[in-house]
């Protein structure tokens, strides 16, 4: 910097060496390069948290189209405290993140450490899993859809061979316990893939030569993995935890296409209520509020995870 | 120690060494049996969603059992003529290509300029952008679709595949900004030196040296982003509102629906066709997709 300075100082315009004046265009450039990827994620993600909040302080209802737009103050977000339908959706998608992440993580785990074990077919077993991680959430919700179907799918023609009385269990938008179990099986099966693939990188970068000295110590199998392998990896456990958990907060689309929040409203999650509320009825004001809450839940919770995990190390 | 000390020795010896090797094999059974049922729970509900597309109305209707058991009895592609000739599904799958491509085109452009510079340039202000765009990947999608609703409404454009384009950039922008990043910063610095030296631009530079170098990882971030933006339902569902302008996932949660039935077989053979693509991505590619989404995630 105060190299370049001197020299433009010194020089006359036009005799800088290349290297001082390849450096100022250089920001410039680089400044360039990056505009329009940060412009097209301000636009859609910057632009719609600022008209958010703006909004949820405002009546802005679509269908009563005449009136104003006024100032409502926190009518908004008070009119969300006290609903009951959203502190039941709240509830809900709490609960669903928690056992979600629990079984998923445990899941994931068992499947990395597979993974990291070298064995014939291992090739196989890793494409067969990418499979479900890869396909839309569409299919994995219609797939397991057809699934549990009394008369299209495997799970009750199985079923009935056990017991007779099982052979035709209705499972969604029937029982609120079968429903919450089908939306599960569909979004774990779909997303244990992209943990275990996370957490499997992380296996792999711990060197054998730990494991190797943690034997001389006397720690194999249960103890040496409790002790060597889950610190060690705790890097990765933190980023698997973190997209997992969001994305079950964020929950959506599988409810939406399984279950359509029902029966009656049992299935409804945060995302569910807040895609009824701006879609269904177009009151944005109301929309606003919840979506503002639903983004500072999501900051909270990576927040709380990198927080947790970095007192922790030190 | 005498001969018979040593023979007897050896005879204990030998049934531990014996229970110890068949402990052995026996672990090995169960850990081939757990391979064996993740395969199985990965991939059956696949064979099941192609068994039920190759069915009848009639064969769903009659439901599991009899001579539609596991390995059905008699095939018909009644499934696949229909959901094309009734349902109009070419247009869907039209305008999801249209927009996964053009998101992909866009996302690996802007992403490696994006990419290149926050590897190379020695930006002020570097870390925070990265920040930015990172974090934008955990934005919810729901928290969204509210103003841009509006904002596409006022525009005019909320009815059209086009403004997904756009929108499909919060999936793919931060994995793709990322992956390229770390891409670049392994490319070694003395290649794009020697062409500045030799009195390269730095655009040039770009184009000629690190590109060319850099296609494998280009092409890694292109697949990511082609799966990303074809697996979307939630803008297709907020923003589109015409049969014929709908995304291909989008159209397939209509079909099949009549009043008294759901016609599984029209919605499994959807669900087959927008499959194979990915399907195929991932057979291909398995290797890039893995590299590709773990790049550099925790050092």
């Amino acid at each position: 910097m105060a190299d370049q300075l001197s020299t433009r100082r010194i020089l006359p315009r036009g005799h800088r060496p290349a290297a001082g004046r390849r450096a100022a265009t250089d920001r410039r450039l680089g400044y360039a390069l990056v505009a329009p990827a940060v412009i097209v994620l301000l636009a859609i993600t910057a632009y719609p948290i600022v008209a958010n909040v703006w909004n949820s302080f405002h009546f802005d209802n679509l269908s009563f189209g005449a009136l104003p737009h006024r100032f409502v103050g926190v009518d908004n977000y008070g009119k969300m405290f006290s609903s009951a339908q959203w502190l039941a959706a709240l509830e809900r998608t709490l609960g669903f993140t928690v056992v979600t992440i629990v079984v998923d993580i445990a899941a994931a785990l068992g499947l990395a450490v597979m993974l990291n074990r070298k064995f014939v077919g291992r090739g196989v077993v890793r494409a067969s899993i990418l499979v479900p991680w890869a396909v839309p959430t569409v299919v994995s919700a219609l797939l397991w859809k057809t699934m549990f179907d009394p008369r299209a799918g495997f799970v009750d023609y199985f079923l009935g061979g056990i017991h007779p009385a099982w052979s035709s269990l209705t499972w969604l938008n029937a029982s609120v316990w079968r429903s919450w179990a089908v939306i599960f099986i569909a979004d774990s099966w779909k997303n244990i893939p992209f943990v275990a693939i996370i957490l499997l990188a992380g296996l792999q970068v711990i060197p054998t030569e730990v494991y190797e000295a943690a034997r001389i110590d006397g720690a194999t199998g249960w103890r040496a993995f409790r002790r060597v392998t889950l610190p060690l990896l705790k890097p990765a456990l933190v980023v698997a935890l973190i997209f997992r958990t969001l994305q079950a907060l964020l929950v959506f689309d599988v409810v939406f296409i399984m279950t359509g929040g029902g029966p009656g409203t049992s299935t409804e999650t945060l995302s569910f209520f807040n895609f009824f509320t701006f879609i269904d009825s177009t009151d944005f004001g109301y929309g606003g509020a919840i979506s503002v809450v639903l983004v500072l839940l999501a900051l909270i919770v990576a927040g709380g995870y990198v927080r947790l995990f970095r007192t922790d190390q030190t | 120690m005498n001969a018979a000390a040593v023979a007897s020795a050896g005879a204990a010896a030998r049934p531990r060494r014996r229970a110890r090797s068949r402990r052995k094999a026996v672990r090995e059974t169960l850990f081939y049996l757990a391979a064996a049922i993740v395969v199985l729970i990965a991939l059956f509900p696949f064979y099941w969603i192609l068994r039920t597309s190759l069915e009848s109305s009639a064969q769903v209707a009659a439901g599991v059992g009899g001579r539609n058991g596991v390995i059905p009895g008699h095939l018909s592609f009644s499934a696949y003529t229909a959901i094309f000739r009734q349902q109009h599904f070419l247009t869907p799958l039209i305008n999801s290509v249209i927009v996964a491509l053009a998101t992909t085109v866009l996302t690996v452009i802007t992403g490696s300029l994006a990419g290149y510079a926050l590897a190379r340039m020695n930006l002020r202000g570097g870390g925070a952008i990265l920040a930015f765009i990172l974090l934008a990947g955990f934005f919810p999608p729901l928290a969204m679709i509210g103003p841009l609703f509006l904002l596409f409404r006022d525009l005019g454009i909320l009815d059209s595949i086009y403004p997904l384009i756009l929108v499909y950039c919060v999936y793919t922008m931060p994995i793709t900004t990322w992956l390229l990043k770390n891409f670049f910063e392994q490319i070694p610095r003395e290649l794009e030196e020697a062409a500045l030296v030799d009195g390269a631009s730095r655009l040039q530079t770009l184009r000629r040296v690190i590109i060319p170098v850099a296609v494998p990882g280009v092409f890694t971030a292109a697949i990511l982003s082609f799966i990303l933006a074809w697996n979307d339902f939630i803008f297709a569902v907020s923003f589109l509102r015409t049969q014929s302008n709908f995304t291909a996932p989008l159209s397939i949660v209509t079909f099949g629906e009549s009043q008294f039935q759901v016609f599984y077989n029209l919605i499994d053979a959807a669900v087959v066709i927008i499959s194979i693509p990915i399907a195929l991505l991932v057979l291909l590619a398995q290797r890039r997709i893995v590299s590709g989404l773990t790049a550099g995630s925790f050092r």
